[in-house]
Protein backbone atom coordinates (compact mmCIF):
# COMPACT_ATOMS: atom_id res chain seq x y z
CA UNK A 1 0.00 0.00 0.00
CA UNK A 2 1.37 3.44 -0.95
CA UNK A 3 2.68 6.06 1.44
CA UNK A 4 -0.07 8.46 0.35
CA UNK A 5 -2.75 5.96 1.32
CA UNK A 6 -1.09 5.49 4.72
CA UNK A 7 -1.10 9.25 5.36
CA UNK A 8 -4.73 9.61 4.21
CA UNK A 9 -5.50 6.82 6.70
CA UNK A 10 -3.57 8.64 9.42
CA UNK A 11 -5.40 11.93 8.63
CA UNK A 12 -8.75 10.12 8.92
CA UNK A 13 -7.72 8.68 12.29
CA UNK A 14 -6.61 12.14 13.48
CA UNK A 15 -9.86 13.92 12.50
CA UNK A 16 -12.21 11.29 13.92
CA UNK A 17 -10.12 10.78 17.08
CA UNK A 18 -9.98 14.54 17.74
CA UNK A 19 -13.75 14.87 17.41
CA UNK A 20 -14.14 11.91 19.77
CA UNK A 21 -11.64 13.29 22.32
CA UNK A 22 -13.22 16.75 22.39
CA UNK A 23 -16.76 15.35 22.82
CA UNK A 24 -15.66 12.94 25.55
CA UNK A 25 -13.63 15.53 27.40
CA UNK A 26 -16.72 17.78 27.36
CA UNK A 27 -18.87 14.90 28.63
CA UNK A 28 -16.46 14.10 31.49
CA UNK A 29 -16.23 17.76 32.54
CA UNK A 30 -20.05 17.92 32.62
CA UNK A 31 -20.30 14.74 34.71
CA UNK A 32 -17.50 15.63 37.17
CA UNK A 33 -14.82 13.60 39.01
CA UNK A 34 -15.62 9.93 38.26
CA UNK A 35 -13.59 8.83 41.32
CA UNK A 36 -15.75 10.95 43.64
CA UNK A 37 -19.00 9.73 42.05
CA UNK A 38 -17.75 6.12 42.31
CA UNK A 39 -16.95 6.52 46.01
CA UNK A 40 -20.31 8.08 46.85
CA UNK A 41 -22.66 6.19 44.46
CA UNK A 42 -20.86 3.05 43.24
CA UNK A 43 -19.67 1.85 39.85
CA UNK A 44 -23.14 1.26 38.35
CA UNK A 45 -24.06 4.89 38.91
CA UNK A 46 -20.82 5.97 37.22
CA UNK A 47 -21.60 3.78 34.18
CA UNK A 48 -25.19 5.10 34.03
CA UNK A 49 -24.06 8.71 34.26
CA UNK A 50 -21.47 8.26 31.50
CA UNK A 51 -23.75 6.29 29.15
CA UNK A 52 -26.62 8.78 29.51
CA UNK A 53 -24.47 11.69 28.29
CA UNK A 54 -25.26 12.64 24.65
CA UNK A 55 -21.76 14.16 24.21
CA UNK A 56 -20.24 10.89 25.35
CA UNK A 57 -22.33 8.75 22.97
CA UNK A 58 -21.51 10.99 19.97
CA UNK A 59 -17.86 10.92 21.05
CA UNK A 60 -18.06 7.12 21.19
CA UNK A 61 -19.30 7.05 17.58
CA UNK A 62 -16.27 9.07 16.46
CA UNK A 63 -13.96 6.86 18.55
CA UNK A 64 -15.39 3.81 16.77
CA UNK A 65 -14.72 5.45 13.38
CA UNK A 66 -11.18 6.26 14.54
CA UNK A 67 -10.73 2.66 15.70
CA UNK A 68 -11.71 1.13 12.35
CA UNK A 69 -9.56 3.68 10.48
CA UNK A 70 -6.69 2.58 12.73
CA UNK A 71 -7.31 -1.12 11.97
CA UNK A 72 -7.33 -0.47 8.21
CA UNK A 73 -4.25 1.75 8.31
CA UNK A 74 -2.35 -0.75 10.51
CA UNK A 75 -2.90 -3.32 7.77
CA UNK A 76 -1.06 -0.97 5.36
CA UNK A 77 1.97 -0.01 7.41
CA UNK A 78 4.06 -0.57 10.59
CA UNK A 79 2.52 0.02 14.01
CA UNK A 80 5.64 2.00 15.03
CA UNK A 81 4.81 4.54 12.28
CA UNK A 82 0.99 4.55 12.27
CA UNK A 83 0.62 4.44 16.08
CA UNK A 84 2.88 7.34 17.10
CA UNK A 85 2.13 9.43 13.97
CA UNK A 86 -1.65 9.31 14.36
CA UNK A 87 -1.51 9.73 18.15
CA UNK A 88 0.86 12.70 18.14
CA UNK A 89 -0.90 14.48 15.26
CA UNK A 90 -4.13 13.96 17.19
CA UNK A 91 -2.38 15.69 20.10
CA UNK A 92 -1.69 18.81 17.97
CA UNK A 93 -5.21 18.83 16.51
CA UNK A 94 -6.54 18.49 20.07
CA UNK A 95 -4.48 21.49 21.27
CA UNK A 96 -6.27 23.66 18.70
CA UNK A 97 -9.67 22.05 19.20
CA UNK A 98 -9.49 22.13 23.01
CA UNK A 99 -8.71 25.86 22.90
CA UNK A 100 -11.60 26.57 20.51
CA UNK A 101 -14.28 24.15 21.72
CA UNK A 102 -13.38 23.46 25.37
CA UNK A 103 -11.92 26.93 26.16
CA UNK A 104 -8.87 25.29 27.73
CA UNK A 105 -6.01 27.72 28.39
CA UNK A 106 -3.39 26.45 25.93
CA UNK A 107 -0.37 28.50 27.12
CA UNK A 108 3.09 28.94 25.51
CA UNK A 109 4.32 25.81 27.31
CA UNK A 110 1.63 23.74 25.61
CA UNK A 111 2.26 25.33 22.18
CA UNK A 112 6.02 24.70 22.55
CA UNK A 113 5.18 21.08 23.27
CA UNK A 114 3.10 21.01 20.07
CA UNK A 115 6.16 22.19 18.07
CA UNK A 116 8.37 19.48 19.55
CA UNK A 117 5.74 16.87 18.83
CA UNK A 118 5.39 18.11 15.23
CA UNK A 119 9.17 17.80 14.79
CA UNK A 120 9.04 14.31 16.23
CA UNK A 121 6.27 13.33 13.83
CA UNK A 122 8.33 14.59 10.84
CA UNK A 123 11.17 12.30 11.94
CA UNK A 124 8.78 9.36 12.42
CA UNK A 125 7.70 9.67 8.76
CA UNK A 126 11.25 9.07 7.48
CA UNK B 1 -1.68 15.81 41.80
CA UNK B 2 -1.56 12.75 44.05
CA UNK B 3 0.28 9.41 43.62
CA UNK B 4 -2.91 7.49 42.59
CA UNK B 5 -3.53 10.15 39.91
CA UNK B 6 0.00 9.75 38.50
CA UNK B 7 -0.45 5.94 38.59
CA UNK B 8 -3.70 6.35 36.66
CA UNK B 9 -1.90 8.42 33.99
CA UNK B 10 0.77 5.67 33.81
CA UNK B 11 -1.98 3.04 33.39
CA UNK B 12 -3.43 5.07 30.49
CA UNK B 13 -0.01 4.96 28.75
CA UNK B 14 0.66 1.24 29.38
CA UNK B 15 -2.81 0.07 28.28
CA UNK B 16 -2.69 2.26 25.14
CA UNK B 17 0.73 0.99 24.04
CA UNK B 18 0.04 -2.70 24.74
CA UNK B 19 -3.39 -2.46 23.09
CA UNK B 20 -2.03 -0.90 19.89
CA UNK B 21 0.83 -3.39 19.67
CA UNK B 22 -1.62 -6.32 20.03
CA UNK B 23 -3.81 -4.84 17.26
CA UNK B 24 -0.71 -4.45 15.07
CA UNK B 25 0.26 -8.08 15.71
CA UNK B 26 -3.27 -9.28 14.94
CA UNK B 27 -3.66 -7.30 11.70
CA UNK B 28 -0.36 -8.75 10.49
CA UNK B 29 -2.16 -12.11 10.10
CA UNK B 30 -4.47 -10.64 7.45
CA UNK B 31 -2.45 -8.56 5.02
CA UNK B 32 -3.65 -5.28 3.52
CA UNK B 33 -7.33 -4.41 3.94
CA UNK B 34 -8.79 -2.65 0.88
CA UNK B 35 -12.24 -1.56 -0.33
CA UNK B 36 -12.60 -4.89 -2.17
CA UNK B 37 -11.98 -7.09 0.88
CA UNK B 38 -13.25 -4.84 3.69
CA UNK B 39 -15.12 -7.84 5.18
CA UNK B 40 -11.69 -8.99 6.34
CA UNK B 41 -12.15 -6.43 9.14
CA UNK B 42 -15.09 -8.42 10.55
CA UNK B 43 -13.01 -11.60 10.46
CA UNK B 44 -10.14 -9.72 12.10
CA UNK B 45 -12.38 -8.98 15.11
CA UNK B 46 -12.14 -12.71 16.03
CA UNK B 47 -8.37 -12.87 15.88
CA UNK B 48 -7.04 -13.57 19.43
CA UNK B 49 -4.47 -10.76 19.22
CA UNK B 50 -7.10 -8.28 18.04
CA UNK B 51 -9.41 -9.45 20.88
CA UNK B 52 -6.65 -8.98 23.49
CA UNK B 53 -5.91 -5.59 21.91
CA UNK B 54 -9.57 -4.59 22.20
CA UNK B 55 -9.68 -5.75 25.87
CA UNK B 56 -6.57 -3.66 26.65
CA UNK B 57 -8.00 -0.66 24.81
CA UNK B 58 -11.21 -0.94 26.88
CA UNK B 59 -9.05 -0.76 30.04
CA UNK B 60 -7.24 2.19 28.45
CA UNK B 61 -10.59 3.85 27.76
CA UNK B 62 -11.82 3.50 31.36
CA UNK B 63 -8.63 4.95 32.86
CA UNK B 64 -8.52 7.67 30.18
CA UNK B 65 -12.12 8.79 30.87
CA UNK B 66 -11.42 8.86 34.61
CA UNK B 67 -8.35 11.07 34.03
CA UNK B 68 -10.43 13.37 31.77
CA UNK B 69 -12.92 13.81 34.60
CA UNK B 70 -10.32 15.70 36.69
CA UNK B 71 -7.84 17.10 34.14
CA UNK B 72 -7.70 19.08 30.85
CA UNK B 73 -7.66 17.17 27.57
CA UNK B 74 -4.47 19.07 26.64
CA UNK B 75 -2.93 17.78 29.90
CA UNK B 76 -4.03 14.14 29.82
CA UNK B 77 -2.93 13.47 26.22
CA UNK B 78 0.69 14.65 26.53
CA UNK B 79 1.09 13.49 30.14
CA UNK B 80 0.48 9.93 28.93
CA UNK B 81 2.97 10.21 26.06
CA UNK B 82 5.15 7.51 27.59
CA UNK B 83 2.97 5.26 25.44
CA UNK B 84 4.88 6.37 22.29
CA UNK B 85 8.15 5.13 23.77
CA UNK B 86 6.56 1.93 25.09
CA UNK B 87 4.94 1.30 21.71
CA UNK B 88 8.27 1.58 19.86
CA UNK B 89 9.96 -0.74 22.39
CA UNK B 90 7.17 -3.32 22.21
CA UNK B 91 7.03 -3.15 18.40
CA UNK B 92 10.79 -3.76 18.28
CA UNK B 93 10.83 -6.61 20.83
CA UNK B 94 7.61 -8.47 20.01
CA UNK B 95 6.84 -7.58 16.37
CA UNK B 96 10.53 -7.33 15.33
CA UNK B 97 9.76 -4.13 13.45
CA UNK B 98 12.82 -2.14 12.48
CA UNK B 99 12.80 1.10 14.48
CA UNK B 100 15.27 3.39 12.67
CA UNK B 101 17.48 6.01 14.31
CA UNK B 102 15.25 8.75 12.84
CA UNK B 103 12.17 7.18 14.46
CA UNK B 104 13.97 6.96 17.82
CA UNK B 105 14.90 10.65 17.50
CA UNK B 106 11.28 11.46 16.64
CA UNK B 107 10.05 9.55 19.66
CA UNK B 108 12.63 11.40 21.81
CA UNK B 109 11.43 14.81 20.53
CA UNK B 110 7.80 13.90 21.19
CA UNK B 111 8.67 12.85 24.73
CA UNK B 112 10.59 16.10 25.41
CA UNK B 113 7.66 18.09 24.01
CA UNK B 114 5.15 16.39 26.22
CA UNK B 115 7.46 16.79 29.22
CA UNK B 116 6.83 20.56 28.97
CA UNK B 117 3.12 20.01 29.30
CA UNK B 118 3.20 17.45 32.10
CA UNK B 119 4.95 19.94 34.41
CA UNK B 120 2.21 22.55 33.88
CA UNK B 121 -1.22 22.82 35.50
CA UNK B 122 -3.56 19.84 35.02
CA UNK B 123 -6.78 21.85 34.86
CA UNK B 124 -7.42 25.28 33.33
CA UNK B 125 -11.12 25.12 32.49
CA UNK B 126 -13.68 26.62 34.82
CA UNK B 127 -16.30 23.90 34.42
CA UNK B 128 -16.31 22.84 38.08
CA UNK B 129 -16.88 26.34 39.37
CA UNK B 130 -20.57 25.49 39.07
CA UNK B 131 -20.88 22.32 41.17
CA UNK B 132 -24.38 23.36 42.24
CA UNK B 133 -25.57 21.99 38.89
CA UNK B 134 -24.78 18.51 40.21
CA UNK B 135 -27.58 17.24 42.47
CA UNK B 136 -27.12 14.80 45.35
CA UNK B 137 -24.11 13.73 47.45
CA UNK B 138 -21.82 13.80 44.37
CA UNK B 139 -22.07 17.58 44.60
CA UNK B 140 -20.62 17.61 48.09
CA UNK B 141 -17.63 15.46 47.21
CA UNK B 142 -17.01 17.38 43.99
CA UNK B 143 -17.00 20.60 45.94
CA UNK B 144 -14.61 19.19 48.55
CA UNK B 145 -12.20 17.88 45.95
CA UNK B 146 -12.13 21.12 44.02
CA UNK B 147 -9.18 22.57 45.87
CA UNK B 148 -7.09 19.46 45.30
CA UNK B 149 -7.39 19.56 41.54
CA UNK B 150 -5.35 22.61 40.79
CA UNK B 151 -2.29 21.67 42.89
CA UNK B 152 0.02 20.31 40.23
Amino acid sequence: MSNTATWVGIATIVLTATAGDILQSRAMKEIGDLGAIYRSHGILHVVRRVLSSPSFMLGLLFMALAFFSLLVTLSWNDVSLVGPASASLTFIANAFAARIFLKERVDSRRWLAALFVAGGVALLAK
Amino acid sequence: MTVPKYLLLLAVAVFAACGDVCLGRGMRDFGAVTGANWRLLLTALWNPWVLIGIALLILFFGSYLTALSWADLTYVLPATALSYVLMALLAKVFLHEHVTLARWLGIGLITIGVGFVATGPALTVAVRRHPEKEPGPATASLGLNKGGRSDT
